[in-house]
């Protein structure tokens, strides 16, 4: 059975047509049996976690610390170093303050030119409270984050280096262990965050083997629900961190003068955490770990490397980001010139009404497109379900939209 | 086949009034949902009073940062009259086809009376269903007056 049969979504039809998704990068549509783990948690065990002692209560709790496990293992850390969060945006926000006390003014933290809001935002805003200085690195000409800039601007104030896995609009997969290495060998106290929203899906992701401090990432982006994000953190380094936000579940003892924190990972969860997400979390994770969903997912290269190759056939189209389609993972976005430049969302709305969904727009990263020199890009993106003819018929679609809209 | 069975019970369990997935957006378009139009186009490529007006009484610009879109209009007014119109800026064919419609509106209509154009004239305007994202496209030029009018004051 091709594994598209096991996402429902994929067989409703939009505007007569039988859907065809390619925004996986945007969130990910959930297999069955997803959607079922879903069901089966609230119709069987959900309960609240941690301080309930009934049945219930101790079956929720397993369940949602199996995921724990599960993610721990499948990015090869420790279940104590995996917190859950609501997303990825969301670990970012909670890490710039988690952070803040390491940063003194006229400090610096360093991010790079291809950075999605979500990771750079927060450090903006950190900088701004703490009268630091964000340091932007470039980018070289494969595409990827400048190895050389990073050095020339790294500096004793260098106290936070965050910098993304996979950007979400080039595709380039960054040679984050080498960038780390870097860092670290000149300054080994610099905190590293690396953002693995769009790499998680696609790479195999060893947090030991990387050596960063902190690895953040959506579990929506996994074939999984949405409201729910990870944070992982070295053991040494949680311990040693305040938490971020506050309340029940997350303490030893409660006074009114002062209160102790349980140990990482619970100091960092405070109140009801989205349980029954995080417990499908578990089964997307089952899912990715199958042989068959493996083996499909060592297939999208391929899938990218004829989708590139397609694409750039077409009369007018620049693909953004690097030509060697070994070096991209997961997406490729682009713009086209008929005359003018055809504006990105008249082509995902011509492509919607052929039954493609892509995405159009800046993704969240304004600063990016302006360095392009453009306003915005169209963008295919790809998951396990995604086939050639999928490719091939929006590719068709593409070459009438365009002609529609040329002038 | 067994997922499809899965399908059916939930739905089943939802009840009889949830939306059937396989059955939004059946059939093919209709010629009044083709988004494209010829109307649409036709402003899009041959838009009506592009361009500046140097000595302006009101000008202002507004962005849609969803999409780029960039719309800056120009409006001569005397005794409160709009007397002159003029729009710059690029975008998406909505949001250009929508600022070119609304400054053939525009010309000569009383101030008073423009600031009670409503969503809904736009909507009727460019007269193709669009989707709450698309919206903010076709709603631009109309915010662009809207703020620059309150500006004035």
């Amino acid at each position: 059975m091709m594994l598209k049969e096991e996402f429902p979504i994929l067989k409703r039809n939009v505007h007569g047509r039988q859907l065809i998704y390619l925004d996986s990068s945007a969130t990910m549509q959930k297999p069955q049996q997803v959607l079922d783990a879903l069901q089966h948690f609230y119709t069987t065990s959900n309960a609240n976690v941690h301080r309930v002692v009934h049945t219930l209560g101790e079956e929720a709790t397993a369940l949602y610390e199996q995921t724990r496990k599960k993610v721990a293992d499948f990015i090869h850390a420790d279940a104590e170093e995996i917190v859950f969060t609501k997303g990825t945006t969301d670990s970012i926000n909670i890490l710039a303050r988690m952070l803040e006390s390491c940063v003194q003014p006229g400090d610096e933290v360093m991010i790079s030119a291809m950075e999605h809001h979500s990771n750079l935002i927060p450090w903006q805003q950190l900088c701004k409270r703490r009268n630091a200085k964000l340091i932007i690195v470039g980018m070289n000409k494969d595409y990827e984050i400048d190895a050389a800039d990073l050095k020339a601007k790294l500096s004793a104030k260098t106290k936070i280096v965050s910098f993304v896995h996979v950007s979400h609009v080039l595709g380039t997969i960054n040679p984050v262990q080498a960038l780390i290495k870097t860092i670290r060998n000149k300054n080994k106290d610099t905190r590293i965050v690396v953002d693995g929203a769009q790499a998680i899906a696609h790479l195999d992701v060893d947090v030991r083997t990387l050596d960063c401090d902190f690895y953040v990432f959506s579990a929506h982006k996994m074939y999984g629900p949405t409201g729910v994000g990870v944070l992982y953190g070295k053991k040494t380094l949680l311990d040693k961190l305040e938490p971020a936000s506050f309340g029940g579940g997350m303490i030893t003892s409660v006074s009114f003068e002062k209160s102790t924190w349980l140990d990482s990972p619970h100091a960092f969860e405070p109140g009801t955490p989205n349980i029954a997400d995080v417990v499908v979390f578990g089964s997307a994770i089952d899912f990715m770990q199958r042989k068959d969903v493996q083996k499909a997912r060592e297939q999208e290269k391929e899938l990218i490397t004829f989708a590139y190759a397609e694409l750039s056939k077409l009369p007018g189209v620049t693909i953004l980001g690097p030509q060697d389609c070994s070096k991209r993972s997961g997406l490729i976005a682009f713009t086209v010139k008929e005359g003018h430049l055809l504006h990105p969302h008249d082509l995902a709305t011509g492509l919607d009404r052929y039954g493609i969904a892509v995405r159009a727009g800046h993704h969240c990263a304004m600063p990016l497109h302006k360095k392009l020199g453009i306003d915005a890009s169209t963008r295919m993106s790809f998951g396990v379900y995604n086939t050639k003819e999928d490719v091939k018929t929006a590719l068709e679609a593409l070459k009438k939209t365009i002609a529609t809209l040329k002038k | 086949m067994k997922t499809e069975m899965k399908t059916e019970t939930i739905k089943e369990q939802i009840g009889k009034e949830s939306i059937d997935p396989n059955q939004i957006g059946e059939g093919p378009l209709t010629e009044e949902q083709q988004i494209y139009k010829e109307n649409i186009l036709d402003h899009y490529r041959y838009p009506h009073h592009k361009g500046t007006l140097s000595n302006a009484t009101l000008m202002h610009t507004e962005h849609n940062p969803l999409c780029g879109d960039v719309i800056t209009m120009h409006l001569m007014i005397k005794n409160n009259q709009i007397t002159d119109v003029k729009f710059d800026g690029h975008g998406c064919t909505i949001s250009q086809a929508s600022a070119s419609m609304l400054t053939d509106k525009l010309q000569g209509m009383i101030t008073v009376d423009v600031k009670k154009i409503t969503r809904d004239e736009i909507m009727e305007m460019i007269g193709v269903p669009l989707g709450p994202v698309r919206s903010r496209c076709a709603l631009l030029a109309l915010r662009t007056v809207m703020k620059g009018l309150e500006n004035l004051q």
